[in-house]
């Protein structure tokens, strides 16, 4: 997978590891390559070691074992106030006994700039999160999505090395959120700040990010780009996590330079592209998106088929999600736009379900992480 | 069109008037309680603290008398004698006594005086009344032909009178200069002065003893937290008296305290300090600690520790990371602790009366001598009423400068 997207590594975790019980690892050998001005999003479900990560980056928490290099400097020994990294709290933090004007000082205050450049730079953030008129209110008196933004123009007021975002968005409603997401790629792209972006909303990590770490166990499955985490789920893990996958289960029957041919195990025989699997006989997994797998015979002959029943459908607005089962009893979910045109199905109807190779991967039935 | 018919709005506002029935029948029984033991006390010490009728009964004719007096010299022999024949008639019912203490209170030195005269002219026959009674009481003591002594039986007399809230601040009205600083005896003044200032102390180690405490506590997982929070609630469950008895056994001269510093070698001789304002301050931080730890505590649990880690990101150190971020948010539960313990500390009464002797008096054991020793109840009313309103006037300058709304007690 990718591995450096610069030529000089600006943050560097190497072979990081953390306990808080000294029994268990909450995070595997964490290796980290991170360019300047690259926005990372740490991905994962509750509990995968993520924030640990970001915590141990910020200071908060100590290293176990390992390294972490800002500009090949460790900064492990550094207390948290030296490092210069800013950081966006899920709750805000914003102080309730300050003012958003006082708020947006605060960092500068403790770094002793003039007075006149802090009220400059404090007008000019504000702006930048179009709070202009909200300077003297107290954080108790904005709304969620405003308090993100001074948290945000916070984080940002003392030009950080690293901006740290612990799930920023994740007490916001949907519409909001949306809106937040947009606001940070955008200060993104305008001041050219490096972000580390903690999540468990993956339409958020696909939506931002310019790499995704998926993290699971404490350790990384994959660390890539949003289209090839997708597209090219480098385990089975993945390839659930992020967006939704129909699981077909059956044994290599050959296998090519990049790509295997499996025989399900309802007898059908389908070719795919290669991923974590190898060898001839071995159980493997076909993963295929529910929006790759079609019903109507707009491919044709070219792609792979499988025989499956039609159980029911789900009306959900912009497309119609088909339910299916195969003869061996695997369920199979198809997603296709709501189309007038699409054939009328009725229960336990058998349809031929297919879908082009080059849209599908075979991967071990083990989630097995890639080594970066 | 949404709007209600007359019918639909009457059934409406039954409704809410048998729903408001019903929490007011909720609330009878406290109210009843309340105003029987709380607002009708109150109010009755207030009243008797202005309200003083027993002078105006025992001797009516004489001060009825009196207010024709011109108060510059001896009031007049129809005066006089009139004065002798209800001291017979009060001599005769044994209340002379009465008479006496009223008057010795309001001029000094005059209860013997009273007694004795009133013994002389009960001997007396009631028709020589007219004829020698005045003569007889001027004869029975010197102070009887003072005028200041008749203006004072004149002030006593009055039914209401504010006489006990000048007494309370060390206030005397005198006949000619008006209201002036009482020169014998500066007591109640300089007592309220070592109340606050005793307060005042007790709050401040109560909140230097507390506040590390409930930092430590809020910062532990709750399982911790709440196992250890009993402990500081379990002076709660063991009697007043007793922990207040314990600080006996510590602190006496033969106490646990002073045994160890001697038998460890120490000091040479045991310290005096129970019977000592020490013993009260040190006894009463003791009682009211959970006062302040309870809502500092709650406070401080309710701060996320991602305040101080964001400041810390934003490069302030430790220490003034605390002081102006942390420090700040604990204000609410900080001040509340501070009004419970200075306030309860002002009124408090058990614990100076039995480990504070005479110098760690308050203001409290002198209203109770006052309702118990010398049975001036009009006196303890007016102390009483006078810290009260002392109370509710710190309680508003608090508000005005820090505000109540600011208080978290839990």
């Amino acid at each position: 997978m990718a591995e450096q997207a610069g030529d000089i590594s600006f943050l560097q975790f190497t072979n990081v590891k953390k306990t808080y019980d000294h029994k268990n690892l909450v995070v595997k050998d964490f290796n980290l390559d991170v360019a300047q001005g690259e926005f990372i999003t740490l991905l994962g479900p509750s509990g995968s070691g993520k924030t640990t990560c970001l915590m141990m980056l910020a200071g908060f928490e100590d290293v176990t074992s390992g390294e972490i290099l800002i500009n090949g400097r460790s900064v492990t020994s550094i207390a948290p106030y030296a490092r210069n990294i800013g950081m966006v709290f899920q709750q805000y933090a914003l102080f309730p006994h300050m003012t958003i004007r006082e708020n947006l000082a605060y960092p500068l205050k403790i770094r002793k700039q003039p007075k006149a450049q802090i009220r400059a730079k404090v007008d000019e953030y504000l702006a930048l999160v179009e709070l202009q008129d909200f300077g003297n209110r107290y954080p108790g008196q904005l709304s969620g999505g405003q308090r993100q933004r001074v948290a945000l123009a916070r984080a940002l007021i003392f030009a950080p090395d690293i901006v740290l975002m612990d799930e920023p968005l994740g007490a916001l409603d949907k519409k909001l959120r949306e809106q937040m997401q947009f606001e940070i790629k955008r200060l993104h792209e305008q001041l050219g700040f490096t972000v580390i972006y903690v999540t468990h909303d993956q339409t958020e990590a696909l939506t931002m990010s310019d790499r995704i770490a998926v993290f699971n166990n404490g350790i990384v499955q994959q660390c890539a780009p949003p289209h090839v985490l997708y597209e090219r789920p480098a385990n089975l893990f993945v390839a659930d996590f992020i967006g939704e996958s129909n699981k077909l289960k059956g044994v290599i029957a050959s296998v090519a330079d990049d790509t295997v041919s499996v025989r399900l195990d309802d007898g059908a025989q389908v070719s795919t592209l290669r991923a974590n699997c190898s060898e001839i006989g071995l159980p493997t997994t076909v993963s295929v998106r529910p929006e790759k797998l079609t019903f109507t015979d707009r491919l044709g002959s070219a792609g792979n088929q499988v025989k499956a029943r039609f159980i029911t459908r789900h009306y959900v607005g912009e497309y119609i999600r088909y339910h299916f089962q195969t003869a061996d009893g695997t369920e199979l979910v198809v997603k296709n736009l709501n189309d007038s045109s699409a054939p009328q199905l009725s229960a336990q109807d058998e349809v031929a379900l297919a879908w082009l190779p080059q849209d599908s991967q075979a991967l071990d039935r083990q989630d097995v992480p890639t080594t970066l | 069109m949404s709007t209600l018919t007359t019918s639909e709005a009457s059934q409406a506002a039954g409704a809410r008037r048998k729903k408001r029935l019903n929490a007011f029948i909720f609330v009878v029984p406290l109210l009843l309680f309340i105003l029987l033991t709380f607002v009708a006390p109150i109010g009755s010490m207030l009243w008797r603290s202005v309200h003083h009728p027993i002078v105006a009964e025992l001797i009516p004719l004489t001060l009825a008398e009196l207010q024709h007096w011109d108060g510059q010299q001896i009031p007049d022999q129809k005066t006089l004698t009139l004065f002798a024949s209800e001291l017979h008639g009060l001599a005769k019912r044994r209340l002379s006594g009465k008479l006496a203490e009223e008057i010795n209170r309001s001029y000094a030195g005059m209860s013997s005086a009273v007694k004795s005269s009133a013994r002389k002219i009960g001997r007396l026959k009631p028709e020589q009344l007219p004829s020698q009674g005045a003569e007889t009481l001027l004869k029975a003591h010197r102070n009887w032909s003072k005028p200041e002594l008749w203006y004072a039986i004149q002030r006593a007399g009055q039914v209401y009178t504010y006489d006990y809230y000048l007494t309370a601040l060390d206030l005397e009205l005198h006949p000619d200069q008006g209201i002036q600083v009482r020169e014998d005896t500066q007591i109640y003044l300089q007592l309220y002065g070592k109340t606050l200032n005793m307060a005042l102390v007790i709050t401040l180690l109560c909140a230097l003893l507390g506040y590390p405490l409930a930092y430590y506590l809020a910062n532990l997982p709750e399982n911790r937290a709440n196992l250890l929070l009993v402990l500081v609630l379990l002076p709660f469950w063991t009697s007043l008296l007793v922990r207040t008895t314990a600080w006996i056994a510590l602190l006496q001269t033969n106490g646990v305290i002073n045994s160890f510093l001697l038998s460890a070698g120490l000091i040479g001789r045991p310290f005096e300090m129970l019977y000592t304002s020490f013993a009260t301050v040190v006894a009463m931080t003791h009682i009211l600690l959970p006062f302040m730890i309870l809502p500092l505590y709650s406070v401080m649990r309710g701060i996320d520790a991602s305040y101080l880690r964001a400041a810390m990101s934003l490069g302030a150190k430790p220490i003034p990371a605390f002081v102006r971020i942390y420090f700040p948010m604990t204000l609410p539960g900080l001040s509340a602790g501070a009004l419970l313990v200075f306030i309860i500390s002002v009124g408090y009464y058990i614990t100076p009366a039995l480990v504070g002797g005479t110098d760690g008096q308050m203001i409290s054991n002198i209203i109770a001598f006052h309702m118990q020793r010398s049975s001036n109840w009009e006196l303890a009313a007016a102390l009483g009423s006078l810290l009260l309103a002392l109370i509710l006037l710190l309680y508003w300058l608090y508000d005005r400068y820090v505000g109540a709304s600011n208080i978290k007690l839990g």
